[in-house]
């Protein structure tokens, strides 16, 4: 260090070892300090403000020399406390909640938590032909913007701009479809208790069709810039390695588990939402490595495009076919409309209950501010989510709000594999294998 | 409120006691627990509760109930075979996967008051069966299966930190979600959410864990 006392970059004596502070600058100085201790190993904090830790990670890492011995995942800097605050909230507000968790896979967060609260109200099969073809729409739709954000970011992180670009230019038109069908971008609260918020807008299998088409071109750019290139593949291949074996007994799901070759995919062995009326084929890799992981990435988004069209052929002969369950007592009263002023509520809506029927006022006032009753109880419901499992398991008490809802979320238990994949790895291959993890880490702390 | 028997349904706002609607009781929590459920359990679960008798001699003194709700099958252990009936489950039924550990905080449930709710898959064999096991408060401690499902790790100190529950043997029992020097455990009903209320135009809208409760 230099000889001058710097108040950024210093260095102090601990019962540990010297600690040194990094701020940017200082590079040479702190290597040659380094350099002249007698101990090789060095403790690096990587994280949590990091910009390839994907969001607020906290890694750190123990080094000798460029090799890492031993990683260590700090996590709990998103806590937002969702799952305590859901229990102070009627079941319908609950939706508002939870797609805030894994904010790049809101829908699959709705849909999760939806699922189980069907279960406890035993609503399961009444939900409507159309709710579910939506829902199920919505959530490909989802699952293309998030690999989007995963090869996207990945890419980048490993130094290849261009595939950022290009990503994030083809979630912007999967974003535009859900601006267009739900009036939001993301966070949406557009799969709710009973069915989805509203129907289609006019026009929509139109427009879905079409960017389907456009997804469907882009999507070869993509492919070009990675699949196959050479740097891409010495910087991906035979790095994050994680078997069969590891997978399992870490609970790991989704990419991760299928790029050992296990088909595991709850779409296809425990379906939800109707996917088995779907033909589509579950992507898998053999090689255990971030390579396969990405290439499973880049395969599952033609398959969402498969299901998406096909949803798009049921969706044209339901038209005008109710899209939330009939059942009054759960079906959230108000009604949604467009106008001069953007989204609001129905006008006929309110004119029905402030002109024409006290009994309605009453009942939309009652399920509004209460909320319905659910059967006491607990479900475990889970949906195949962008990076696996997602799981909610809902406990009701009987009333109005949930008495416990908890996830499980794939991210969190995806991340525990970190050090499985890193140790014994070089400092430059973390990097790789993060993010062929994909956490989010709204998920992960909730 | 038991779940072979249901509650007589009064419609979805049955108003209970006084028949005082308004909410202004304050917030009230009933207790949740299920009777036991009697054979034939009905889909697979009657071939996973054969296996394991078959597997687990001591079977009868381990489960304390089964329960099946909803088509969902769930075993209630007591904690001092929980290591065993685990062992049991993955290596000779085929629940390969932990899906996790979450907490359930039931005040009223005396001696038992807080629950750790295991969701097993056993991906060869397409099934899913829940485990719990109930522990008292003033004794909240549980084996950890951590040697069993690697996975268990982040998990149960997850409900440690959220729940304060206890878990034996875990190779470091840590807050994960909370800071290191966090007082209390916030997951649990006797813990605050706090919050503050907010005034608009004279007219107060108290923080939520103060609202009318309509149960």
């Amino acid at each position: 260090m230099s000889t001058y006392a710097d108040p950024y970059a210093s260095s102090r004596e601990t019962t540990e070892g010297t600690v040194f502070s990094v701020t940017g600058g200082d590079w040479d100085s702190l290597v040659t300090e380094i350099g002249q201790a007698k101990e090789e190993r060095v403790v690096v904090n990587m994280g949590p403000q990091h910009p390839s830790t994907h969001g607020v990670l906290r890694l750190v890492l123990e080094l000798e020399g460029e090799t890492v011995t031993e990683v260590r995942c700090g996590i709990g800097y998103l806590h937002t406390g969702i799952e305590k605050n859901i229990e102070f909230r009627n079941w319908t507000q609950g939706t508002t909640f939870v797609t805030r968790m894994d904010y790049l896979a809101p829908l699959f967060n709705e849909a999760a938590y939806c699922l189980g609260v069907e279960k406890l109200l035993g609503i399961t099969n009444d939900v409507p032909e159309k709710a579910n073809v939506i829902r199920v729409m919505m959530m490909e739709f989802n699952r293309i913007s998030s690999h989007m954000v995963a090869l996207g970011t990945g890419a980048l992180e490993l130094g290849a701009l261009s595939p950022m670009i290009f990503c994030f230019r083809e979630r912007e038109k999967v974003l535009d479809i859900f601006e267009f069908i739900s009036g939001l971008r993301m966070n949406m609260a557009y799969i709710r208790p009973g069915g989805v918020a509203q129907d289609l807008p006019v026009g929509a299998v139109d427009k879905i069709l079409a960017t389907v088409k456009d997804l469907r071109h882009s999507f070869k750019d993509n492919e070009k810039l990675l699949v196959g290139n050479s740097i891409w593949m010495k910087r991906t291949q035979g790095i994050g390695y994680l078997d069969l074996a590891g997978a399992t007994t870490l609970g790991v799901t989704g990419p991760v588990i299928r790029a050992t070759g296990l088909p595991l995919d709850l779409r296809k062995i425990q379906p939800y939402s109707g996917y088995e009326n779907y033909k589509f084929d579950v992507v898998t890799a053999d090689t255990c490595d971030v390579y396969g992981r990405f290439l499973i990435r880049i395969n599952e988004l033609e398959q969402s495009l498969r299901i998406i069209e096909q949803c798009a052929e049921k969706l044209k002969s339901l038209e005008g076919a109710p899209v939330m369950v009939a059942d009054k007592k759960i079906a959230w009263p108000a009604q949604l409309a467009i106008g001069a002023d953007g989204m609001g509520n129905s006008l006929n809506h309110i004119r029905e209950i402030m002109g024409t029927s006290m009994e309605s006022l009453i009942h939309h006032f009652k399920l509004v501010t209460e909320g319905f009753r659910v059967p006491a109880g607990q479900v475990y419901a889970a949906v195949e989510s962008p990076r696996g499992e997602l799981g909610a398991h809902c406990v009701s008490d009987g009333g109005t709000r949930p008495y416990r809802v908890h996830f499980r979320e794939p991210s969190f238990n995806n991340l525990q594999a970190t050090s499985a994949m890193c140790e014994g790895s070089m400092v430059a291959d973390i990097i790789g294998a993060v993010a062929s993890i994909d956490p989010v880490m709204g998920g992960v702390d909730r | 409120m038991s779940q072979d028997q249901p509650e007589d349904k009064q419609g979805m706002f049955g108003a209970h006691g006084t028949g005082d609607t308004s909410g202004y009781g304050g917030l009230v929590r009933s207790e949740v627990s299920a009777g036991s459920a009697q054979r034939p359990f009905g889909g697979y679960f009657d071939q996973v509760a054969d296996d394991l008798e078959r597997a687990y001699p001591d079977f009868a003194d381990a489960i304390e109930r089964v329960v099946v709700d909803r088509g969902e099958l769930t075993l209630h252990i007591k904690r001092d075979r929980l290591v065993e009936v685990a062992l049991i489950l993955r290596d000779k039924l085929k629940f390969e996967m932990s899906m996790g550990v979450s907490g359930v905080h039931y005040p009223d449930d005396k001696n038992r008051e807080l629950h750790a709710v295991y969701h097993l898959l056993s991906v060869t064999n397409n099934q899913r069966i829940r485990l719990e096991v109930s522990v008292p408060d003033t004794d909240p401690h549980i084996p950890s299966l951590v040697e069993v499902w690697g996975g268990s790790n982040w998990n149960e100190r997850e409900t440690y930190d959220m729940f304060g529950i206890i878990f034996d043997g875990h190779p470091g029992l840590t807050r994960i979600l909370m800071p290191d020097d966090w007082q209390g455990h916030p997951q649990r009903k006797d813990y605050a959410l706090g919050g503050i209320g907010v005034e608009y135009k004279g007219a107060v809208t108290p923080p939520p864990s103060e609202r009318r409760s309509y149960k």
